[in-house]
């Protein structure tokens, strides 16, 4: 409820109470969607990392059904902001891609989980499934910082990332509110989604530890 | 009688390797054939313009190589596949770590043979000329095999376990190449034309870092990759 | 004053996904004993074995081989006990001596015990084929000859009869004989209990992975 009301709210101020962009009239107000969206796929990408982590530590169901969920959930915020950042390109830049470090670093991360989440549903074995996503977890989550700072050395188109220091005030706090927003509404996902892997994880393992033998070795 | 620490089961395995490699040299020499056609699909697809091709050729060699590396990765595992040799390894006992860096290694040798048999076909057939010294050349292809066959073990063995296999391993493996891919397809294409801004340190730098990583963390992980 | 165990295996269970292999084993054998384990396909026989060999790790229980636990001393049981299994652990690609040289080399043997071992199951160490082109029989001599190389505290044989005429079986009979002579402990798992019968003094039948009594 609370989610769907931040969710109202945060429209309203992106679409309405902002002011258009000096340069960029309306169009930018795709940030307010897209900025968010982006900045939770990385916060699922963090928490895919962690649980792979953990779960290699110390095993856990609800470890693993977290970083199902997270990858998952990350997945789609990441389709969903890229392909928003990119109707925002065309107006703007005049093409819907670019080979700069954070598009890149985007499509090598959707693809990457992708082969993730494809990984979990050709592995039948429980176990097996959790410690080998696990380590492609933790391969994944090494690798996309490498692509984003090696891109950024040779390239840079991207607008140049804004602190809340040098955006005008009248954005930042719509800015702000969208990402509350949206952190809700990905928190939500992310439970329905977790909540989903751990039954999922439960149905099948879960069966009644058999009552005992009915005897012992006897000598023949 | 004492069983050989870490670095000797590596030099055993590492030979066996090399010795099945030769084994199915028909292989090889198909594998071999494979990466020219691919090079001349490149050639083809992307049309006549040779100086357009000639910018292309430190790419194209890497994408050929990348393309082998699956085929070949495959084989290397189905080979263990085929008799749970894998597991009578694990149970001699052998280190999984040492399992590890003679597959990687053995690996990495067939795609350094590779590159090395491409690179002079790619200079006839797109005419391009080696213009920074030898050794450079030999040092980013030794560094680009390293780089595919690490990551490539790791995840050759996880995906060998699993269905759609010849589809998943290209799957995992390509988004974690990407940057070595980058650095290996620059580095070559540096070679070829030239080096006048001094980058080729940068981008080997880049490469060995990455060699690096990922030798380290295939070597961490792969023991809970095979353990049941 | 009661003799050494060899095996101890305590409430063992093992689970794979959502079907129980093994539920609730228990046992003992004793050092230089030798344990007949029936049971038809799917019993959960090669189960207990890959568990004593520490391929696998129980999902409850205990499992104690040669004084070691079975959890934390992989490494030092999986040199003292030699498995035979379905699988050969051979690689096709390489003869019976090139095989059974890696395995010495890897146990910091000789290559001519290598070469001992191939003669010792009648194969040729001259014969350069490839291990593709044997038969059923002359394969299950190579695991054999294997497991004569490693000269295990613990032999585990796992269908050891299966595909192998009277010659064959009459080989895998010496065999056993040969082994427990040596004092090495066994355990024999088979479907035929024929075979197995006069060889083992000691017997665990296992239906559907619970043990049964006989």
């Amino acid at each position: 409820m609370l989610t769907v009301a931040m969710l109202a709210l945060g429209a309203w101020l992106a679409l309405v109470k902002a002011p258009p962009e000096r340069e960029m009239g309306d169009v930018y107000r795709i940030m307010y969607a897209h900025v968010p969206l982006v900045q939770m796929a990385l916060l699922a990408a963090t928490i895919n990392c962690a649980c792979s982590v953990v779960y290699l530590i110390r095993a856990s169901w609800r470890t693993d059904s977290l970083a199902e969920a997270s990858a998952e959930v990350g997945l789609v915020f990441a389709v969903l902001g890229t392909a928003l950042g990119s109707i925002f390109g065309r107006p703007t830049w005049g093409v819907y891609w670019a080979w700069d470090p954070r598009l890149t670093s985007m499509a090598i991360f959707i693809v990457a989980y992708a082969g993730y989440l494809a990984l979990r549903r050709f592995v039948d074995d429980p176990e097996k499934r959790a410690v080998w996503s696990a380590v492609a977890g933790i391969v994944i989550a090494v690798d996309v910082p490498i692509v984003y700072f090696s891109v950024r050395w040779w390239k840079s188109l991207h607008q140049v990332q804004s602190s809340t220091k040098t955006v005008d005030p009248a954005i930042y706090w719509p800015l702000r509110a969208n990402i509350l927003a949206y952190f809700l509404l990905f928190i939500v996902f992310l439970g329905i989604r977790y909540a989903i892997a751990h039954a999922a994880r439960r149905r099948e393992t879960t069966v009644p530890e058999p009552a005992g033998s009915l005897s012992r070795a006897v000598a023949s | 009688m004492k069983a050989p620490g870490l670095l000797g089961t590596t030099w055993i395995l590492f030979r066996k390797d090399l010795l099945l490699e030769w084994r199915s040299r028909s292989r090889i020499n198909a594998l071999v054939f494979f990466s020219l056609a691919t090079l001349l699909l490149f050639s083809f697809a992307l049309g006549p313009d040779t100086a357009l091709l000639r910018r292309g050729a430190g790419g194209y060699l890497w994408l050929a190589v990348l393309l082998a590396s699956v085929l070949s990765l495959g084989e290397s595992f189905r080979v263990e596949r085929e008799n749970a040799s894998l597991e009578g390894l694990r149970l001699v006992p052998a280190p999984a770590r040492a399992i590890f860096l003679s597959k990687a290694l053995a690996n990495a040798v067939l795609l350094l043979g590779l590159a090395v048999v491409l690179v002079p076909v790619l200079v006839a057939i797109l005419d391009v000329r080696v213009v920074l010294p030898l050794p450079t050349l030999l040092l980013i292809l030794v560094l680009g095999s390293l780089a595919i066959a690490a990551p490539g073990t790791l995840h050759g063995a996880i995906a060998s376990h699993a269905r759609a296999r010849d589809v998943l391993l290209p799957l995992l493996l390509f988004p974690i190449l990407i940057p070595a891919l980058v650095a290996a397809a620059k580095s070559t294409a540096l070679v070829f034309d030239g080096d006048p801004m001094g980058q080729v340190d940068s981008w080997l730098g880049l490469l060995a870092s990455f060699d690096l990583l990922y030798w380290a963390l295939g070597f961490a992980l792969f023991p809970r990759v095979i353990e049941e | 004053m009661s003799a050494p165990v060899a095996l101890d295996v305590q409430d063992v269970s093992k689970r794979f996904g959502a079907h129980w292999a093994l539920a609730r084993v228990s046992f003992q054998l004793p050092l230089g004993g030798a344990l007949l384990l029936t049971g038809h396909n799917g019993s959960g026989k090669t189960t207990l074995l890959r568990l004593i060999a520490t391929a696998l790790q129980p999902s409850s229980g205990r499992l104690t081989v040669l004084g070691l636990d079975a959890s934390t001393a992989q490494e030092e049981i999986r040199s003292r006990v030699g498995l035979l299994s379905h699988a050969h652990f051979v690689y096709e690609d390489l003869s019976a001596l090139e095989n059974l040289e890696v395995l010495a080399r890897l146990l910091g043997r000789a290559t001519s015990a290598a070469r001992d071992a191939v003669v010792r199951v009648r194969l040729d160490p001259q014969d350069d084929r490839p291990v593709r082109f044997y038969s059923a029989g002359m394969r299950k001599r190579l695991a054999l000859s294997r497991l004569f190389l490693k000269a295990p505290a613990l032999a585990l044989l796992d269908e050891p009869f299966g595909e192998l005429d009277p010659e064959g079986i009459a080989d895998i009979e010496g065999a056993i004989t040969e082994l427990r002579a040596a004092g090495i402990t066994l355990v024999l798992a088979t479907h035929q209990i024929q075979q197995g019968q006069g060889l083992c003094d000691q017997r665990l039948h296992l239906e559907t992975g619970r043990t049964v009594s006989a």
